[in-house]
Protein backbone atom coordinates (compact mmCIF):
# COMPACT_ATOMS: atom_id res chain seq x y z
CA UNK A 1 0.00 0.00 0.00
CA UNK A 2 1.01 3.33 -0.65
CA UNK A 3 1.51 6.29 2.28
CA UNK A 4 2.72 9.43 2.68
CA UNK A 5 5.38 10.06 5.78
CA UNK A 6 6.11 13.03 7.86
CA UNK A 7 9.80 13.68 9.41
CA UNK A 8 9.68 16.40 12.71
CA UNK A 9 12.11 18.37 14.69
CA UNK A 10 15.78 15.72 15.44
CA UNK A 11 14.15 13.27 13.40
CA UNK A 12 13.74 15.49 10.28
CA UNK A 13 17.12 16.67 10.47
CA UNK A 14 18.56 13.68 10.85
CA UNK A 15 16.81 11.64 7.78
CA UNK A 16 17.56 14.94 6.09
CA UNK A 17 14.19 15.38 4.69
CA UNK A 18 10.86 16.19 6.16
CA UNK A 19 7.98 14.16 3.77
CA UNK A 20 8.37 11.39 1.50
CA UNK A 21 5.88 8.68 -0.11
CA UNK A 22 6.48 5.26 0.60
CA UNK A 23 5.13 2.34 -0.92
CA UNK A 24 4.48 -0.51 1.70
CA UNK A 25 5.31 -4.33 1.15
CA UNK A 26 2.22 -6.20 2.63
CA UNK A 27 3.25 -7.33 5.43
CA UNK A 28 4.04 -3.60 6.98
CA UNK A 29 0.57 -2.87 8.72
CA UNK A 30 1.57 -1.19 11.93
CA UNK A 31 3.96 1.60 13.34
CA UNK A 32 5.94 -1.35 14.93
CA UNK A 33 6.47 -2.62 11.76
CA UNK A 34 7.18 0.78 9.56
CA UNK A 35 9.92 1.57 12.39
CA UNK A 36 11.21 -1.86 11.57
CA UNK A 37 10.83 -1.37 7.94
CA UNK A 38 12.65 2.49 8.38
CA UNK A 39 15.59 0.68 10.41
CA UNK A 40 16.79 -1.33 7.69
CA UNK A 41 17.59 1.97 5.10
CA UNK A 42 20.98 2.28 6.91
CA UNK A 43 22.69 3.03 10.41
CA UNK A 44 20.66 6.62 10.65
CA UNK A 45 17.31 4.93 10.42
CA UNK A 46 18.42 2.11 12.29
CA UNK A 47 19.62 4.71 15.53
CA UNK A 48 16.17 6.77 15.00
CA UNK A 49 14.00 3.60 14.85
CA UNK A 50 15.28 0.57 16.73
CA UNK A 51 13.42 1.88 20.28
CA UNK A 52 16.29 3.40 21.80
CA UNK A 53 15.12 7.15 21.36
CA UNK A 54 11.86 7.48 22.23
CA UNK A 55 9.66 8.35 19.01
CA UNK A 56 6.48 9.35 18.67
CA UNK A 57 3.76 8.45 15.96
CA UNK A 58 0.68 10.41 14.76
CA UNK A 59 -1.51 8.47 12.04
CA UNK A 60 -3.48 11.00 10.01
CA UNK A 61 -2.94 13.80 12.97
CA UNK A 62 -4.05 11.64 15.69
CA UNK A 63 -1.08 10.71 18.41
CA UNK A 64 -1.25 6.69 18.17
CA UNK A 65 0.53 4.09 20.17
CA UNK A 66 2.98 1.05 18.02
CA UNK A 67 0.53 -1.35 17.63
CA UNK A 68 -1.98 0.78 15.67
CA UNK A 69 -2.63 -0.03 12.51
CA UNK A 70 -1.57 1.85 9.02
CA UNK A 71 -3.98 1.78 5.93
CA UNK A 72 -3.60 2.98 2.43
CA UNK A 73 -3.63 7.20 1.93
CA UNK A 74 -2.55 7.33 5.92
CA UNK A 75 -0.18 10.02 6.63
CA UNK A 76 2.10 8.67 9.06
CA UNK A 77 4.23 11.25 11.12
CA UNK A 78 7.28 10.31 13.35
CA UNK A 79 8.58 13.02 16.01
CA UNK A 80 10.72 13.69 19.46
CA UNK A 81 8.40 13.83 22.56
CA UNK A 82 6.50 17.54 22.09
CA UNK A 83 8.04 20.76 23.75
CA UNK A 84 5.65 23.68 23.48
CA UNK A 85 4.37 25.61 25.57
CA UNK B 1 -15.03 36.29 24.39
CA UNK B 2 -16.18 39.29 26.65
CA UNK B 3 -19.07 39.23 24.26
CA UNK B 4 -20.00 35.85 24.26
CA UNK B 5 -20.51 35.45 28.04
CA UNK B 6 -22.90 37.78 27.65
CA UNK B 7 -22.51 39.56 31.40
CA UNK B 8 -22.33 35.35 32.60
CA UNK B 9 -18.46 35.80 32.78
CA UNK B 10 -17.38 35.93 36.70
CA UNK B 11 -13.95 34.95 36.10
CA UNK B 12 -11.42 35.05 33.33
CA UNK B 13 -8.49 33.56 33.56
CA UNK B 14 -4.91 33.80 31.48
CA UNK B 15 -1.96 32.57 31.09
CA UNK B 16 1.06 33.80 29.12
CA UNK B 17 4.24 31.35 28.89
CA UNK B 18 7.40 33.41 28.22
CA UNK B 19 10.83 32.64 26.73
CA UNK B 20 13.59 32.31 29.16
CA UNK B 21 16.66 33.47 28.56
CA UNK B 22 18.58 30.52 30.83
CA UNK B 23 17.69 26.84 30.23
CA UNK B 24 19.83 23.91 31.76
CA UNK B 25 22.35 26.14 32.89
CA UNK B 26 22.70 27.85 29.57
CA UNK B 27 21.96 31.32 28.21
CA UNK B 28 19.76 30.62 25.72
CA UNK B 29 19.61 33.75 22.95
CA UNK B 30 16.67 32.62 20.83
CA UNK B 31 14.38 29.66 20.25
CA UNK B 32 12.63 28.30 17.21
CA UNK B 33 9.70 26.81 17.32
CA UNK B 34 8.63 24.25 14.98
CA UNK B 35 5.10 22.74 14.51
CA UNK B 36 3.00 20.27 12.60
CA UNK B 37 0.47 22.64 11.57
CA UNK B 38 -2.44 20.19 10.58
CA UNK B 39 -2.05 17.94 13.96
CA UNK B 40 -1.83 21.34 15.84
CA UNK B 41 -4.64 22.63 15.17
CA UNK B 42 -6.45 18.88 15.82
CA UNK B 43 -4.54 18.58 19.18
CA UNK B 44 -5.41 22.10 20.29
CA UNK B 45 -9.51 21.90 19.62
CA UNK B 46 -9.03 18.31 21.60
CA UNK B 47 -7.76 19.88 24.37
CA UNK B 48 -10.39 22.55 24.70
CA UNK B 49 -13.00 20.41 24.20
CA UNK B 50 -11.80 18.13 26.78
CA UNK B 51 -11.81 20.83 29.02
CA UNK B 52 -15.02 22.10 28.03
CA UNK B 53 -16.59 18.81 29.05
CA UNK B 54 -15.01 18.78 31.98
CA UNK B 55 -15.54 22.20 33.69
CA UNK B 56 -18.49 24.67 33.22
CA UNK B 57 -16.95 26.97 30.74
CA UNK B 58 -18.24 29.84 28.72
CA UNK B 59 -15.10 29.73 26.12
CA UNK B 60 -11.56 29.29 25.64
CA UNK B 61 -9.06 30.53 23.83
CA UNK B 62 -5.55 29.41 22.87
CA UNK B 63 -2.52 31.17 20.80
CA UNK B 64 1.04 29.46 20.34
CA UNK B 65 3.35 31.25 18.20
CA UNK B 66 5.84 29.26 16.32
CA UNK B 67 9.10 30.54 14.09
CA UNK B 68 11.67 32.20 15.98
CA UNK B 69 11.66 33.77 19.63
CA UNK B 70 13.67 35.92 21.57
CA UNK B 71 13.97 36.03 26.00
CA UNK B 72 11.03 37.52 27.62
CA UNK B 73 8.57 36.98 24.11
CA UNK B 74 5.27 35.64 24.57
CA UNK B 75 5.17 31.93 23.47
CA UNK B 76 1.49 30.98 24.46
CA UNK B 77 -1.77 32.24 25.67
CA UNK B 78 -4.13 30.60 27.21
CA UNK B 79 -7.79 32.32 27.53
CA UNK B 80 -10.51 30.53 29.84
CA UNK B 81 -14.12 32.46 30.73
CA UNK B 82 -16.45 30.70 33.14
CA UNK B 83 -19.18 31.97 35.74
CA UNK B 84 -16.65 31.27 38.84
CA UNK B 85 -13.53 31.00 39.56
CA UNK B 86 -12.80 27.61 40.45
CA UNK B 87 -13.87 26.19 36.81
CA UNK B 88 -11.75 28.71 34.96
CA UNK B 89 -8.32 28.12 37.00
CA UNK B 90 -8.28 24.48 36.90
CA UNK B 91 -9.51 24.35 33.20
CA UNK B 92 -6.62 26.83 32.40
CA UNK B 93 -4.00 24.90 34.04
CA UNK B 94 -5.35 21.11 32.59
CA UNK B 95 -5.33 22.81 29.08
CA UNK B 96 -1.54 24.07 29.58
CA UNK B 97 -0.67 20.71 31.19
CA UNK B 98 -1.72 18.72 27.85
CA UNK B 99 -0.70 21.22 25.39
CA UNK B 100 3.10 20.64 26.73
CA UNK B 101 2.44 16.81 26.15
CA UNK B 102 0.50 16.40 23.80
CA UNK B 103 0.63 19.40 20.78
CA UNK B 104 2.72 18.60 18.49
CA UNK B 105 5.34 21.56 18.94
CA UNK B 106 8.98 21.76 19.20
CA UNK B 107 11.66 24.03 20.84
CA UNK B 108 15.32 24.57 19.63
CA UNK B 109 17.59 26.83 21.46
CA UNK B 110 20.13 29.00 20.32
CA UNK B 111 22.69 28.78 23.34
CA UNK B 112 26.20 30.47 23.95
CA UNK B 113 26.90 26.61 23.41
CA UNK B 114 25.32 26.12 19.72
CA UNK B 115 22.23 24.99 19.17
CA UNK B 116 20.21 22.50 21.01
CA UNK B 117 16.76 20.54 20.28
CA UNK B 118 15.22 21.27 24.35
CA UNK B 119 14.41 17.67 26.00
CA UNK B 120 10.84 16.43 27.31
CA UNK B 121 10.55 16.73 30.84
CA UNK B 122 9.16 14.26 32.77
CA UNK B 123 7.84 16.83 35.06
CA UNK B 124 5.48 17.88 32.37
CA UNK B 125 4.20 14.48 32.10
CA UNK B 126 3.53 14.09 35.73
CA UNK B 127 1.58 17.41 35.73
CA UNK B 128 -0.52 15.91 33.01
CA UNK B 129 -1.14 12.44 34.74
CA UNK B 130 -2.58 14.41 38.00
CA UNK B 131 -5.59 14.59 35.54
CA UNK B 132 -6.21 11.35 34.39
CA UNK B 133 -10.01 10.30 35.72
Amino acid sequence: MHIKVLYFARIKEAVNYSTEDIQLPDDVQTITALKNYLSLRGDTWADLFNGKQTVRAAINHELVDNLAIIHAGDEVAFFPPVTGG
Amino acid sequence: MRSLGQGGIGALVSFVGQVRDINDGSSVSSLTLEHYPEMTKKALEKIEGEAKSRWDLIDTCIIHRVGTLHAQDQIVLVLVASAHRGDAFSACEFIMDYLKTSAPFWKKEATSQGERWVEAKLSDDVAKERWQK
